[in-house]
């Protein structure tokens, strides 16, 4: 989101961090913008040459006397620099890694001065703001969360892409109405909502109005405004620990709970998605994630385990399926997925023509059999079965 | 210099403005364990054992780095930090080699005695994963066992602030 404004119109950022500078009385600016996004930033460089070309940047402002000097600042693409206390080592040339708030950036930010931090969604708002006036922005919204939020919306949906909505709108607004609905008719599971490390709410939770206070309450968080929208066939254990696996890798490996903890975590999902997990395990990564979240030093490590709580409280029939019975519901753990010939077989044979361990056995026209113990649980008799008469339990 | 007054554990206690929680709790004979933390160094707020409960603050807190502020109220042995603290210990544990008896810092050690103060026997993670590193006696002087460190950075901000030569730094991410 943040990515399309910049390559959209870095001009709006640009305005509103030279409103911010002016404002706090700074004579500095830096964005910091992802090296990946080579495009945002040859925009940016160009957006800021003509901004200083027209007077708007630069030194002596459209002659006010005041100058405001922005400079990008790339970074490498650590999730962690996400943080603010991270960016700013970040950007002073030091490893990007947080540091214990208070003191908080406005008091002692970039080189030891007081800081103003925004996002580019914030910074963008802001002209707009000034020129229509609070009472214009605040009518769009709730009273508590006023205005507007970008979302990314992603996953099962029909129609994907950035959506910005009036903050109070229902998930099912945002689903149904905006991106269509699901993908190939399918049911909707869970939407993850924030982020890496934003919770995964259920179908229950899909008339909830999205604010910044009810999202807390749910355990949930506005986050970056990204929604996954995920259906029936996803495993939400899976899902938890792909994201624990995202979180893991780009823990920064300062603070204890979440270097060790997050790694901890990961190897408890992937042994229960793998079949191996045992009940003392749902206990144990709930212990796990709830001290994460109270002892760790920065954000990252304070959230990373909101998509293992959420799935575990909203969806732990799933977790209990695969510990108790080693079967996974939405048939998406490949080492659980188990795949059945049913009456609807022809006994064509393609299937055991194509198995490559050669374990499906049948004679012709009559009903094929695969041997479980052997199978790899490739899925190829289920992708080639002209007929359908294969089904993954 | 100001002084202010907080609460730590129902004792109110005067502590220099400036000065952390820790500081203060330990001038008042109040203790909290630490490991990172070393009162000739920086503190980093990096291993988390020195966690206390800040009234009106979401998360546990660094007793080590929070500054004391007027009217703070403060508990250092509650159930939640209890239970945060021990798990720290377990973590640092679960990737750390099990030989106290043949180690030779056995009995002069931190880490040791503060899983022993806190009654953690065992831990929960002895399944997982264990970070493996060559034992680099190359040096005639130092020898260095990575596979012992438990990342606190001591080192490298006692030969970044005091040595003033920056010679260490971390590398990669632990895991």
């Amino acid at each position: 989101m943040d990515r399309s404004v910049l390559e959209g119109d870095p001009h709006r950022v640009l305005e509103g961090m030279a409103i911010a500078a002016y404002a706090i009385g700074a004579e500095e600016g830096y964005i910091y913008v992802r090296a990946e996004y080579p495009l945002a930033v040859q925009r940016l460089k160009i957006a800021i040459h003509q901004a200083e070309e027209s007077g708007f940047l630069g030194k002596n402002i459209i002659g006010s006397g005041k100058n405001i000097m922005l400079h990008i600042k790339e970074g490498a693409g650590a999730f962690v620099c996400g943080e603010e206390t991270a960016l700013i080592a970040s950007i002073e040339g030091r490893r990007g890694m947080p540091r214990p708030r208070p003191p908080f950036p406005a008091n002692e930010g970039l080189w030891g001065k007081p800081t103003n931090n925004n996002n580019v969604e914030t910074y963008a708002n802001v002209a707009q703001i000034i020129n229509k006036g609070a009472a214009w922005y605040r009518h769009f919204g709730t009273a508590e969360s006023p205005g507007t939020k970008v979302f990314a919306l992603t996953g099962k949906i029909n129609h994907t892409g950035l959506a910005e909505v009036p903050m109070g709108i229902t998930m099912r607004e945002i689903i149904y109405d905006i991106g269509g609905g699901i993908l190939d008719g399918k049911k909707f599971k869970a939407v993850q909502i924030g982020g890496p490390s934003g919770a995964c709410l259920p179908e229950e939770l899909l008339d909830l109005p999205v604010t910044y206070d009810s999202l807390t309450e749910v355990g949930a968080m506005m986050g970056s405004g990204g929604l996954v929208v995920m259906d029936e066939t996803t495993c939400m254990v899976d899902v938890a620990r792909f994201f624990i696996n995202f979180t893991q890798s780009e823990s920064c490996g300062q603070c204890t709970p979440c270097r060790e903890g997050t790694k901890r975590m990961l190897e408890i999902l992937t042994r229960i998605t793998e079949g191996g997990g045992s009940e003392s395990d749902l206990e144990l990564l709930e212990i796990l994630a709830r001290n994460i979240k109270q002892a760790s030093l920065c954000g990252l490590g304070q959230t990373a385990p909101n998509p293992v709580l959420s799935t575990i409280k909203y969806f732990r029939d799933e977790y209990e399926a695969h510990i108790k019975e080693k079967h996974c519901p939405a048939g998406a753990c490949e080492s659980l997925a188990s795949y059945i010939i049913t009456d609807a077989c022809k006994g064509c044979g393609v299937c055991a023509r194509n198995c490559p361990v050669h374990v499906i056995t049948g004679k012709a026209k009559e009903k094929h059999r695969i041997d479980q113990e052997r199978c790899i649980k490739c899925g190829t008799c289920y992708t080639n079965c002209p007929f359908d008469a294969i089904i993954k339990g | 210099m100001k002084t202010v007054s907080l609460t730590i554990n129902g004792i109110v206690v005067k502590a220099p403005q400036g000065f952390s929680i820790l500081e203060a709790a330990r001038s008042a004979g109040i203790y909290i364990p630490t490991l990172c933390y070393h009162p000739d160094l920086v503190p980093e707020g990096a291993c988390r054992m020195c966690i206390v409960d800040v009234s009106g603050v979401k998360t546990l807190v660094a007793s080590c780095m929070y500054p004391v502020e007027e009217g703070m109220i403060v508990k250092t042995n509650t159930a939640k930090v209890r239970e945060a603290r021990r798990m720290v210990i377990e973590l640092l544990l679960a990737n750390h080699p099990k030989n106290c008896l043949t180690c030779r810092k056995n009995g002069d050690c931190e880490l040791q005695t503060m899983a022993a103060d806190m009654g953690v026997r065992t831990h929960r993670f002895d399944w997982g994963e264990r970070k493996i590193h060559t034992f680099d006696a190359s040096n005639p002087c130092l020898v260095r066992d990575q596979e012992k460190c438990i990342l606190c950075g001591r080192c490298i901000r006692v030969c970044r602030d005091i040595q003033q030569m920056n010679v260490y730094s971390f590398a990669n991410r632990g895991f």
